[in-house]
């Protein structure tokens, strides 16, 4: 059985800590504890099912429902592109091929130099701006395979 | 005496979509700019009006009104300032007074009387545009007059299943527990729609207000907005507005002074489309993994953590405060037939001006397409649209002249759901669409019922074979066989609607399923 790292399990029961008293606060937890740790370590299931009086199953069932919850470390930024109905509508296979080829990754997977973690995702709301993607909590619209380049262009410069 | 010098208020979204088109940019330009020039700019960033072709859309207040600038880009920022756009001056990106545009001049704005207009995140601003009037009007009411206003004006729930507002909060006031929930379903993940989070970003205190009137209404004293954790911007706004109306004690133990206690607090979803179904809703938010629960009992009556719980969508709640200010009559006199006041639409996909419509009930698509939408945004002919999100009807060309309401579209097999169309033009291929909707129910389905979670999986398999001219004909009365099971065995919309798309799909479009080369 894996163990949490010391620092990672001051960062879980400080999270639990903040949160204890809220009723039915565990997806809140968890938001923190990815917050925190940037995705919700396996071995913190037992750490947090011990904490909030509940079995690991019940613990390991919530985080394995919701996909915006990782098992493992996501890169610097994560590239949500969406593939809804809206975007695909504009592009979005064009969009999404074109982001893989440049990103060298397929969808779930992490670049290996460790900048970018893409993901696909089911709307975000800017079906008005279609094709969407979100870096991080930066929404972009109207994103074609040449403002994609612009973009990442642009990200680079900053980073 | 010197004369003092006003300063000049500009308005620049921080709407989610006006962000992703530079808004933020454009905001830190001008500031940058008109300190450089000397020139006293105060900068109000608010909602959007809903014309997102013209975003980023820069408004400047002058004595003739708001005029509007867009879409605007950093480039344009000096230009802009050497027009002297900052007292409404001439420039190509100039489009005169907000409110004299066709797109916004026909539209009959009452749940988003606001959204655009004022400072979303100053209860001052809210109070001077109206707000807090349905609230106070409230007070002055029993508890019944309340909910019967609500079940008088006709409101139903915007969510999707439009259900009688006023019918639901009763049954929750008749419950007799010391404790009572009023829940907001803020999980718009229905792809094309976008009005909640328009609402949330641009009014969130219509919201606040709309739940405070219905927590006051069957006596509840805690409420949670249930928010999809891909607006990280609505959370944002959503805690500045309800940390200021706590502030200003339109929230906590002495709501306006009047001794009642109203708690609202914000919780994120985790990226699970499911969770828009209010019983998975109530489980998510208990902490729980979202799957759905068995119908009865009703939410109504063993909601949140087993105890009565209104579940409301955001749209239908910010809909109460104005119903309770002006009035049940002033909002049912808006509309047709049984669908009654107004309903936000939004234009989402293919479309040359997309954007969010609040009419009145009884536009036709047609009008909304073309008058609104300007047609599509490639220019090619429009072929289908699809109504009302995922689960949503796929309607042909022919159909356009169909009413959006909730009976004329029912009455040609699709629905309404959240008021989202989303434009496809003639390149689309409709075996890929419905593909995408059996892949779309497998991704998201709770797992609960076996028609979902299994047919879904299936049902990609039968498309791909479909798609690949593989023994199409049997494979489409297996594909159709498969719909029908899952229409009759699944528990919720997810599993019992998906085959909507997939079937209107089939019905409209044959020649795209049968025609396909074989590999």
């Amino acid at each position: 059985m894996q163990t949490l790292a010391p620092a990672q399990r001051e960062a879980v029961l400080r999270v639990v800590a903040a949160h204890r008293t809220r009723p039915g606060a565990l997806i809140e937890i968890l938001h923190g504890v990815q917050a925190e740790l940037g995705f919700i370590p396996p071995a913190a299931v037992a750490v947090l099912a011990e904490q909030l009086n509940l079995s690991r199953a019940e613990v390991h069932g919530v985080v394995t429902f919701y996909h915006y919850f990782r098992h493992e470390a996501p890169g610097r930024h994560t590239l949500r592109v969406c593939q809804a109905e809206s975007c695909q509508a504009m592009g979005a296979d064009v969009l999404a091929e074109h982001v893989k080829k440049r990103l060298g990754v397929d969808f779930h997977e992490t670049t290996p130099d460790g900048a970018y973690t893409l993901e696909p995702v089911y709307c975000l709301g800017n079906c008005a701006c279609s094709p969407a993607l979100m870096r991080d909590e930066e929404p972009c619209g109207r994103v074609t395979p040449a403002r994609f380049d612009e973009l990442l262009a642009e990200w680079q410069r900053k980073s | 005496m010197a004369t003092e010098v006003m300063s000049i208020d500009v308005y620049i979204p921080r709407d989610s979509s006006a962000l992703s088109l530079g808004a933020e940019a454009v905001a830190q330009a001008i500031a940058s700019e008109a300190r450089a020039r000397k020139i006293d700019l105060n900068i109000i960033r608010n909602g959007s009006r809903g014309m997102y072709w013209l975003e980023p859309l820069v408004e400047v207040v002058t004595a003739y009104g708001r005029v509007a600038y867009g879409p605007v880009t950093v480039r344009d920022v000096p230009g802009l300032f050497d027009a002297g756009f900052h007292t409404g001056g001439t420039h190509k990106l100039g489009h005169g007074v907000t409110d004299d545009l066709q797109f916004l001049k026909s539209q009959q704005r009452v749940t988003f009387e606001r959204v655009g207009i004022t400072d979303p995140v100053s209860v001052a601003d809210y109070v001077a545009h109206g707000g807090y009037q349905g609230l106070r009007q409230a007070f002055s009411m029993s508890q019944a007059d309340i909910v019967q206003a609500v079940t008088d004006s006709g409101l139903r729930g915007r969510g999707g299943a439009a259900f009688p507002t006023g019918i639901k909060w009763k049954t929750v006031l008749d419950q007799q527990t010391p404790q009572k929930y009023v829940t907001c379903n803020a999980d718009e993940g229905d792809s094309g729609t976008f009005a909640d989070r328009m609402l949330m970003e641009g009014d969130p205190l219509t919201l606040v207000e709309g739940m405070t009137i219905a927590g006051l209404a069957v006596g509840a004293t805690q409420g949670y907005i249930y928010l999809r954790c891909e607006y990280p911007h609505a959370q944002k706004i959503l805690n500045e507005a309800i940390a200021a109306a706590y502030q200003a004690r339109y929230l906590g133990a002495d709501v306006m002074g009047s001794g009642r206690r109203f708690d609202l607090e914000v919780r994120l979803g985790a990226g699970a489309y499911i969770c828009g179904e209010e019983t998975s809703m109530l489980e998510s938010l208990e902490g729980k993994r979202g799957e759905i629960r068995v119908r009865p009992p009703l939410p109504a009556i063993k909601g949140l953590f087993g105890l009565p719980t209104i579940v409301n969508n955001v749209i239908t709640l910010a809909s109460v405060p104005i119903i309770l200010a002006k009035g049940a009559t002033f909002y049912r006199d808006f509309g047709t037939g049984k669908s009654r006041g107004t309903l936000p639409i939004q234009l989402a996909g293919n479309i040359k001006r997309g954007g969010l419509v609040e009419r009145a009930f009884g536009l036709t698509l047609k009008e909304l397409l073309y008058d609104y939408g300007g047609g599509s945004a490639s220019g090619r002919a429009i072929r289908t649209v699809q109504v009302g999100g995922p689960l949503g009807a796929y309607i042909p060309a022919s159909q356009f002249d169909v009413q959006v309401d909730y009976e004329a579209l029912s009455a040609i097999g699709a629905l309404l759901g959240h008021g989202g169309i989303v434009v496809f033009d003639d390149t689309v291929d409709m075996a890929r669409m419905a593909r995408y909707a059996m892949e779309f129910c497998a991704i998201e389905s709770c797992g609960k019922c076996t028609p979902c979670r299994i047919g879904s999986t299936r049902g990609v398999e039968v498309m791909d074979r479909i798609l690949k001219g593989v023994d199409t004909d049997r494979n489409l009365q297996l594909l159709e066989e498969l719909c029908e099971t899952m229409l009759q065995g699944s528990l919720c919309g997810l599993g019992g609607m998906t085959p909507f798309p997939v079937t209107s799909a089939l019905k409209h479009f044959p020649e795209d399923f049968r025609a396909r080369a074989r590999h």
